[in-house]
């Protein structure tokens, strides 16, 4: 995703605490006038996606009711209009959750690498069910579906970062170090080289061409 | 216009019909939930489908647009399969309450499941489980019973104006909810009660209180307003059990408002069921015989213009036949059927009438509401302006109180009657809004007229509906909103003091009479009255006046008579007898003509027939139910000098639930004007969100 989205940075804090009241931060008040700007004048209210998320990442991965209103109130629409939009998609999380956001793909490739597996594993490292907070409120474990990534089963989704090509063990190694406040390595945990083929590539094993057509980097 | 073949038969249909209505042209019932002619198509019952020539699957017809050359089979093995099918989905999580459920016999689930459905269930596993939501006093909800039609939500979007339901979640999680557990604010949420198709939503005051098969169904007239929307009183044994609308296109379409719809509780409490007469002070129990000679010997001992008479809002049109056939014996000239102190009953009728009609309102183009909050006053009429206001842009400008939320936009222009005199000369904006209107419409309501200066803005806003081009050929666009069931009917028999010298309400409770005889008169403020001041009160229930009375002559409520009322536009209505009166009250024409007797000036009607034979000629306009007699445009003669009163307009309802005894009876209204006034203290001290 290109979006703007402020991400908030790590270290993370415990759970975001339900609030009487929301604004939007200086900073991400201007990040709204982006965003707005983007609509026209009487189709302001698709603008709500977008700002319902900057608003979940101010507030730390979650959306108290005040800000559903405050979205509501920006874009003069019916309160219920946005608690309709915000329960539909499963990126919002309309009730407290910890900030940091675990997801196992448990989709049918993953599963049948495994993934079964990786669930134990963040439930043992996280200390917590699915669909559930970690006891310190700073984990939100779920389940998701297909994260696309199917060549590398089974795949965990931590925040902007896939870890892919896990096991119980290393599944278990990157959550820790994720409870360390460390950074782990995105990517395959096998060393894999993206999604190549597992016991090593079986073609295009010429090396490449001194100059590259300029576009080849543009889409990345 | 689009020809399509239905099961063979070939018909036409409008331009812009879908699927379902070419089906309903040819004759063929197709079973729908989600789909409601009034309100936004949603498709998402998936009930209405049919086969379609050159279509690999079954379409949904409702929400289908008609087009030249469709082939369209609704009895075929793959409809009856589609049908079973989406039957068996809908009933997988609906439960098997019918034997407790209010909607039990009234159920389109029931009744569609019966005719289209799978006779048995193939589901093992165990139902969704849904929290009920509370929606306010009104309204109870059974969440597990929900289909997810959403009628509900767009009736409250499109219809009501308040955007309080949605449906939260997805797919089998999707739930029907306000989200925030508080009541709904909507005047007529009562309709979502009818609308939903299922026993999700249903009436909370008569939740388990009866099966539809046992009620005794009696078509009747609104009183809670002046509309006259037509209703169903449904009875078992004597008991009014519930009150639906009936459909009628010129007035309430099928909408009911709440007030109308649950003030009904009321006519079971503080019922005055046998006459009274006060002895040492007390107001005591008498026979009718006792009552009678005692109003009589008081109204015979008095002069005849110290006599007067006030006829209340809830009142019927053959009663007030009788009052002015006894006032006109007795010889008093102080009758007034406008406990409001409204000034209008003077001049051609045209002055007194909604006459644009309610209908009409769908072909106006521009509004002006003068001292009004239709809201309040009237809301299925302003249903009906939120609807045309959906339809078309359309300006619509207000002069009186401004801020109060109509569920349409509209324009504060001001306050009183220098904002409309400024209006009338040109010099506001919206002025050339309304000049550039086909058919403006002046709305007057008796936040305007019930004021000392009242014939005056009267003849204002007359001259403004003539400058404004709001009166041309097949056009009358001044109207006046009442909000008392009575009342045009009181002005059309001229129940009001005489240009020679009788007196008003006002005059007659500031000392002008000795015998005050109220008919069902309680918006009254008695406490000023001269102790001396003898009352006889004829009505039926203890309100406010009864207790003031020396006499009490116990009468029936509206569902207890049969009636005839005027709505605001001038169209007769009857009201049947539903139940009986209580105890030893009355039928109110027959104690006037019983007291007639006594006073020894016989009023020699006997029958309701000749009553009613009275009443047509009197009043030849009133002659036949359900015809407006439209009344002929003229102006009035200036008034005169009277002097405008600065103070701004103000609607005369400031309490929605609470306008007449019968509301001020029922404990349902109670509690609805417990939650409104508590929401208002809420916001008033800005702890609200």
């Amino acid at each position: 995703m290109s979006s703007a989205v402020h991400i908030a940075t790590r270290p993370y804090g415990a759970m975001a605490p339900d609030v009487e009241t929301f604004a939007f931060s200086p900073e991400n008040q201007e990040e709204v006038a982006r965003i707005l700007a983007r609509y026209p004048a009487e189709r302001q209210q698709s603008a709500m996606l977008p700002l319902l998320l900057l608003a979940q990442e101010q507030h730390g991965g979650w959306l108290p009711q005040a800000a559903m209103d405050h979205v509501a109130e920006l874009l003069n629409v019916a309160k219920i209009r946005v608690y309709e939009v915000a329960t539909f998609y499963d990126m919002y999380n309309t009730r407290p959750v910890g900030p940091i956001q675990v997801r196992v793909c448990t989709t049918t490739p993953c599963w049948l690498c495994g993934s079964d597996d990786i669930v134990r594993a963040a439930k043992d490292e996280l200390e917590c069910d699915i669909g559930e907070s970690s006891p310190d409120g700073r984990f939100f474990l779920r389940e998701f579906e297909c994260l696309g990534a199917c060549a590398n089963a089974p795949v965990l989704w931590v925040d902007q970062d896939f870890y892919e090509d896990l096991d119980y063990e290393k599944a278990r190694a990157v959550l820790a170090a994720l409870k360390r406040g460390e950074t782990p390595k995105p990517g395959s945990q096998t060393g894999r080289q993206a999604s190549m083929p597992v016991g090593g590539k079986t073609t295009l094993f010429e090396t490449a061409p001194e100059s590259r057509p300029a576009n080849d980097e543009a889409g990345a | 216009m689009p020809k399509l073949t239905v099961d063979g038969v070939e018909v036409e249909v409008p331009v812009g019909s879908t699927v379902l209505q070419a089906c309903e042209a040819a004759g063929r019932e197709i079973p729908i939930f989600c789909f409601h002619p009034r309100l936004n198509i949603a498709g998402s019952c998936r009930m209405c489908l049919v086969e379609m020539e050159k279509s690999p699957k079954p379409v949904a017809s409702c929400a289908m647009p008609a087009a030249d050359g469709m082939v369209i089979k609704t009895d075929t093995p793959l409809v009856h399969k589609a049908r079973r099918g989406v039957l068996e989905f809908l009933l997988i999580n609906h439960p098997l309450d019918c034997p407790i459920c209010d909607q039990g016999g009234e159920c389109d689930l029931q009744d569609i499941t019966l005719f289209y459905g799978p006779d048995q269930s193939r589901y093992t596993e165990n139902k969704r489980p849904v929290v009920d939501k509370y929606l306010g006093p009104l309204v109870s909800t059974h969440m597990t019973r929900c289909i997810h039609c959403t009628r509900c939500i767009r009736f409250l979007d499109e219809v009501a104006g308040v955007e309080e339901l949605g449906a939260v979640q997805r797919g089998e999680h999707m739930e029907i909810t306000n989200w925030i557990e508080a009541s709904l604010t909507s005047e007529l949420q009562g309709n979502i009660i009818d609308l939903c198709p299922v026993g999700a939503l249903n009436s909370k005051p008569y939740e388990y209180k009866a099966r539809t098969w046992e009620l005794r169904k009696t078509e009747s007239i609104d009183v809670s307003d002046a509309v006259g929307s037509n209703i169903r009183v449904d009875a078992r044994g004597n008991e009014v059990m519930r009150i639906v609308p009936r459909l009628h296109e010129g007035i309430n379409e099928e909408w009911l408002s709440d007030k109308g719809r649950f003030l009904y509780d009321g006519l079971k409490k503080r019922r005055l069921d046998r006459p009274m007469v006060r002895r040492d002070g007390q107001l005591q129990p008498a026979d009718w015989r006792i009552a009678l000679d005692a109003a009589a010997a008081r109204l015979k001992g008095t002069a005849p213009e110290r006599i007067g008479f006030v006829i209340g809002d809830l009142v019927d049109a053959e009663t007030m036949v009788l009052v002015r056939e006894l006032a006109a014996r007795i010889g008093t000239p102080n009758v007034d059927c406008r406990q409001d102190g409204s000034r209008l009953g003077y001049g051609p009728r045209a002055s007194w009438l909604f006459n644009s009609t309610i209908e009409g309102i769908e072909r106006a183009d521009a509004f002006l509401l003068v001292g009004t909050n239709p809201r309040h006053e009237a809301a299925v009429l302003n249903a009906r302006i939120r609807k045309r206001s959906r339809q078309i842009p359309m300006p619509v400008g207000r002069i009186g109180a401004a801020g109060i939320d109509l569920t349409y936009e509209v324009q504060d222009l001001g306050a009183g009657v220098q904002t409309l005199s400024d209006l009338l000369a040109g010099g506001i904006g919206f002025a050339k809004e309304l000049r550039a209107a086909q058919n403006p419409m002046v709305i007057l309501g008796s936040g305007a007229t019930a004021r000392a200066d009242g014939l005056a803005v009267l003849d204002l806003a007359m001259r403004v509906a003539d400058e404004f081009g709001a009166i041309s050929e097949g056009w009358n666009g001044f109207n006046v909103l009442h909000h008392a069931a009575s009342r045009v009917a009181g002005l059309d028999l001229g129940l009001v003091p005489g240009q020679g010298g009788g007196l008003d309400v006002a005059g007659m409770l500031a000392g002008g009479v000795d015998v005050l005889f109220l008919i069902g008169a309680d918006e009254l403020d008695l406490s000023g009255l001269s102790p001396d001041v003898h009352v006889i009160y004829q009505g039926h229930h203890g309100d406010r006046s009864a207790p003031r009375a020396d006499v009490i002559l116990p009468g029936a409520a509206w569902t207890e008579k049969h009636g005839t009322y005027v709505n605001t536009e001038g169209r007769p209505q009857r009201a049947k007898l539903a139940v009986m009166p209580p105890g030893e009250a009355r039928e109110d024409w027959k104690i006037l003509r019983a007291l007639s007797d006594v006073l020894g000036v016989t009023v020699k009607l006997d029958t309701l027939g000749a009553v009613r034979a009275r009443l047509a000629e009197l009043a030849p306009f009133l002659a036949t139910p359900d015809v407006i007699v439209p009344a002929a445009w003229e102006r009035a003669a200036g008034p005169g000098d009277l002097g405008f009163d600065r103070a701004p307009f103000v609607s005369p309802i400031t309490e929605y639930y609470q306008t007449n005894a019968i509301a001020r009876a029922s404990g349902v209204m109670a509690e609805c004007t417990k939650l409104r006034l508590a929401e208002h203290s809420i916001k008033a001290t800005g702890t609200h969100g």
